[in-house]
């Protein structure tokens, strides 16, 4: 009397469908999934994003096979990989730009997220999960960073965790069962490569929730308006599979330039000298995509306390911490913040402008964070880290509720048919 | 594209501190092994390799290098061994338990000068002479700036500058003040069995080289691979593209 | 948890007695409850500090050869320790501030000289020319610079830290910059007037 699932295969793939509908499922999600017929070449970084996760896992898991996770071991490890193992420095080389790869196609995504409004309702679980992603690759990037064992690395996992400390009363304890010890250290090594192994598979666990909330509500589109017939959309395969794969290889040869031409041009030299806790390098940076928000940890330069006593309630550490991990936070309340019933910013003349503005306002942060906290620096950080902020709790709520939306078509086949 | 530039603004701005003092610069006529299609100049390897070996080699250490590697700079088996049997090294314990010196062998790592970084603390004036076998990647501007260190030196620091005892003026080096004396002072320090003048800068240059090969062995395969890969890649970009367009000409 | 949500859970023509029931489902809950939450213990606390990490070490450090003006830096508990011999200009420069009650009082962490050095006596005989801190920077845990000759050491003379512009002074007092303390100061003691022990 149960429900018997009935397939549309045959032969050997039938019969397992029949058990266990993974064909039926495949073909429905990604086969003859409708798909609005508009998209840009900006809507291939999602698949594109996924291609690196599992790039990232399939060279990682590689690379694990020949990595010892011992302060005295790692770096040596690490050279032995790049020396003797076969095609050991072409997988590490991998890895390394391949974080770098991976991060640039997902900012570019959730830049296009932003830009047509991909987070509004109906996609604002699908949109929190993304954040939710971007907090896991930050943490899993972090920890890998570390492995090598490096003055870089030491030395950002030093100031990362000590960045705990920050919370009040119980901060310096949890700081030192983060190390398991009184500095970063062998247990601290051993405990980040178990989890930089550990988190890309729940990042992959989330982005198939990810993808799933995206396949109940389906794509958002340059538009920005929902699919209404069948003339809006296509089936995802062939249409989409065969753009997603077009626009991956031309990605890939991007990718390709920097491992084989200049494999190094992302890190930073002081990571090709062995760890030394004696030794603090001149000067400290992250890799590239981290660098916005460490210029907003180092924007907030002021202690918040009483006046007239020496009661601090916000110390300026403990403020740049805040900053910095609202500055990502945000994300979560996105979709609250902007009530415009439109989505795409094709048909917001000031959001359009606004965003531009964002996007500029977030390169600066980045050059900032490359820069040394001194002088000029300072003031200019405190200034694109307000307007950053200022950008999602002032820009968009006023511009939700001012702004006047340019007409929407009625229909995406309408909107391409009259030559738009 | 925030990220493009961010990243291109991370290249041109954060680049090296060294760079306070005087702006490295490379040999005249550049580094052969650089560029797209760039590879090691195996004559310049060897030399180099000799001047590692009857200058640096007093001080500082290869410890990531092995004489087995040293193929890739055009040695034969034989060769290799003899160059490795120049040096000792301490192996055991034996049968009697007792720990014993014997001529280094192929696949022994350069044999190091001192027997851990205090014994090279103490015989250097408390300063650590750093190992080699990553230097040029271990520093901005890699291969021009330990050019331009290594030729640097014998300038007049400027006058409110006040060299420290044991230390010398080198402009390169961040914060002018080296503890490491002229390696180069002078021209013939080693003879190039090959005919080369050995010129301080002739020696700077060979150094240089055999040092970046020493940091990034596989340099040339890997090059040579990635032109294989971008050319496999334009086709398939080039097939995928086709395809696309085919299936897509209805659509439009 | 409520028992009319569940009345089937009744066993038919048998009366349920709701008291009882509504216990053993809230007893059952917390000992699940509690069961967890100590199971989970162990797994949270060997992230900890390991007996051997705990085990207190002390390290004993000869000054004899660290003439004034210069500094050394030795290592304990996994930290670098900094002993400077201070000159008498820097103690003069240190103590200076604590005369100055508006900028001693401005000061972020304020600690007047004498209390920074006050275990450094042997017997009656003060030695404020003996500062020992911990090296690391109170802000995010970098090693300040300034114990070599050839270092920065800041606007005050004494460390500077190259991570984020931290300035300490001759007491290794913050200045400016983001670090919210002084550089600590470890508990040790002079063993003779040129040997210590740390820790």
């Amino acid at each position: 009397m149960s429900s018997k699932h009935v397939t549309s295969f045959k032969g050997i793939t039938g019969w397992i469908d029949q058990r266990l509908p993974i064909f039926t499922l495949m073909q429905n999600e990604y086969g003859s999934f409708p798909t609005p017929r508009n998209f840009n070449y900006l809507w291939n970084f999602g698949a594109i994003s996924l291609f690196m996760l599992l790039l990232m896992i399939g060279s990682g898991v590689v690379l694990a096979m020949h990595y010892t996770a011992d302060t005295h071991l790692s770096f040596n490890s690490v050279e032995r990989l790049m020396r003797d193992v076969n095609y050991g420095w072409l997988l590490r080389y991998m890895h390394m730009n391949g974080a770098s790869m991976f991060f640039l196609a997902v900012y570019i995504h959730l830049f296009r997220g932003m830009y047509y409004g991909s987070y509004k309702e109906p996609r604002e679980l699908l949109w929190i999960l993304g954040v939710l992603i971007l907090f896991l690759m930050i943490a899993t990037a972090f920890m890998g960073y570390v492995l090598p064992w490096g003055q870089m690395s030491f030395w950002a996992a030093t100031v990362i965790t000590n960045l705990m400390s920050a919370i009040p009363l119980v901060g310096d304890p949890i700081v030192t069962w983060l190390w398991g010890g009184f500095s970063v250290d062998n247990p601290t090594l051993t405990r980040f490569y178990a989890l930089h192994y550990l988190l890309p598979f729940v990042i992959f666990g989330v982005v198939f929730l990810h993808i799933a909330a995206l396949h109940v509500c389906g794509s958002n589109n340059p538009l920005g308006i929902e699919p209404k017939s069948e003339k809006d959309t296509l089936p995802f395969h062939p249409y989409y599979t065969m753009k997603d794969t077009f626009g991956l290889c031309v990605f890939l040869m991007l990718y390709a330039v920097f491992i084989f031409w200049m494999p190094n041009a992302l890190g930073h030299p002081d990571n090709s000298i062995p760890a030394n806790p004696m030794m603090t390098p001149p000067h400290i940076v992250p890799e590239w995509y981290f660098l916005p928000f460490y210029a907003i940890l180092r924007s907030f330069t002021i202690d918040i306390g009483i006046p007239f006593t020496h009661i601090v309630l916000i110390s300026s550490k403990l403020g740049g911490v805040i900053l910095m991990v609202t500055s990502i936070a945000v994300g979560f309340v996105l979709p609250w913040l902007d009530t415009s019933p439109v989505r795409s910013a094709r048909f917001r003349p000031l959001y359009r402008i606004f965003f531009w503005v964002f996007v500029a306002d977030s390169i600066l942060l980045g050059y900032l964070g490359s820069q040394p906290p001194e002088g000029i620096y300072v003031i200019i950080s405190q200034i694109a880290m307000a307007y950053y902020f200022a950008h999602f709790f002032l820009v968009i709520p006023l511009l939700s509720k001012y702004e006047k939306p340019l007409p929407v078509p009625k229909s995406i086949h309408e909107a391409i048919g009259s030559g738009a | 594209m925030r990220l493009i530039l961010s990243l291109l603004a991370t290249l041109v701005f954060a680049l090296p501190a060294a760079a306070k003092e005087m702006h490295p610069h490379g040999p005249e006529g550049g580094w052969k092994h650089k560029g797209v299609f760039g590879s090691y100049d195996r004559g310049a390897l060897q030399r180099g390799l000799l001047v590692y070996k009857q200058v640096c080699a007093a001080c500082h250490a290869l410890n990531l290098v092995a004489y087995r590697n040293l193929a890739m700079l055009g040695y034969s088996e034989d060769e290799i061994k003899t160059i490795a049997a120049e040096k000792r090294v301490k192996d055991g314990p034996n049968d009697q338990g007792e720990m014993f010196d014997r001529p280094a062998r192929p696949s022994d790592p350069f044999v190091a000068p001192f027997a851990n970084d205090q014994a090279a603390r103490v015989a250097n004036g408390g300063a650590l002479p750093p190992d080699l076998s990553l230097i040029i990647k271990a520093r901005h501007g890699g291969e021009n700036y330990v050019y331009s260190l290594l030729t640097g030196f014998g300038e007049t620091p400027p006058a409110d500058m006040k060299i420290l005892p044991g230390m010398n003026y080198n402009p390169y080096f961040p914060g002018g003040q080296i503890a490491m004396p002229p390696p180069l002072a002078a021209d013939d320090l080693v003879s190039y069995s090959d005919g080369t003048k050995a010129t301080k800068e002739q020696m700077a240059k060979d150094v240089v080289q055999f040092l970046a090969w020493a940091a990034e062995p596989h340099m040339e395969q890997r090059k040579r691979i990635g032109i294989r890969v971008m050319l496999f890649l334009l086709v398939l970009t080039g097939v995928f593209y086709a395809a696309k367009r085919q299936l897509w000409r209805d659509v439009h | 948890m409520s028992h009319s949500s569940n009345p089937s859970l009744a066993k038919p023509g048998q009366e349920p007695d709701p008291d009882r029931r509504d216990f053993i489902f809230i007893a059952a809950g917390a000992m699940g409850a509690v069961g967890t939450a100590v199971t989970l213990w162990p797994f949270i606390a060997s992230l900890g500090p390991a007996a051997d990490t705990l085990a207190l070490s002390t390290t004993e450090v000869d000054l004899g050869k660290v003439e004034p003006g210069q500094a050394i830096t030795v290592m304990w508990r996994g930290k670098p320790v900094f002993i400077r011999n201070r000159t008498p200009e820097d103690i003069q420069a240190a103590q200076a501030i604590d005369k100055d009650a508006g900028q001693f009082n401005g000061l972020r962490d304020p600690e007047t000289d004498e209390t920074r050095v006050k275990q450094s006596a042997f017997g009656d005989k003060k030695m404020p020319n003996w500062l020992i801190m911990v090296g690391v920077c109170t802000h995010l845990g970098c090693i300040p610079m300034g114990q070599k000759a050839t270092d920065m050491k800041g606007d005050f003379n004494g460390w500077f830290c190259p991570c984020h512009g931290s300035n300490y002074d001759t007491a290794g007092r913050i200045r400016k910059g983001p670090a919210p303390k002084n550089l600590a100061i470890p508990a040790y003691t002079f063993l003779t007037e040129t040997q210590i022990r740390i820790g």
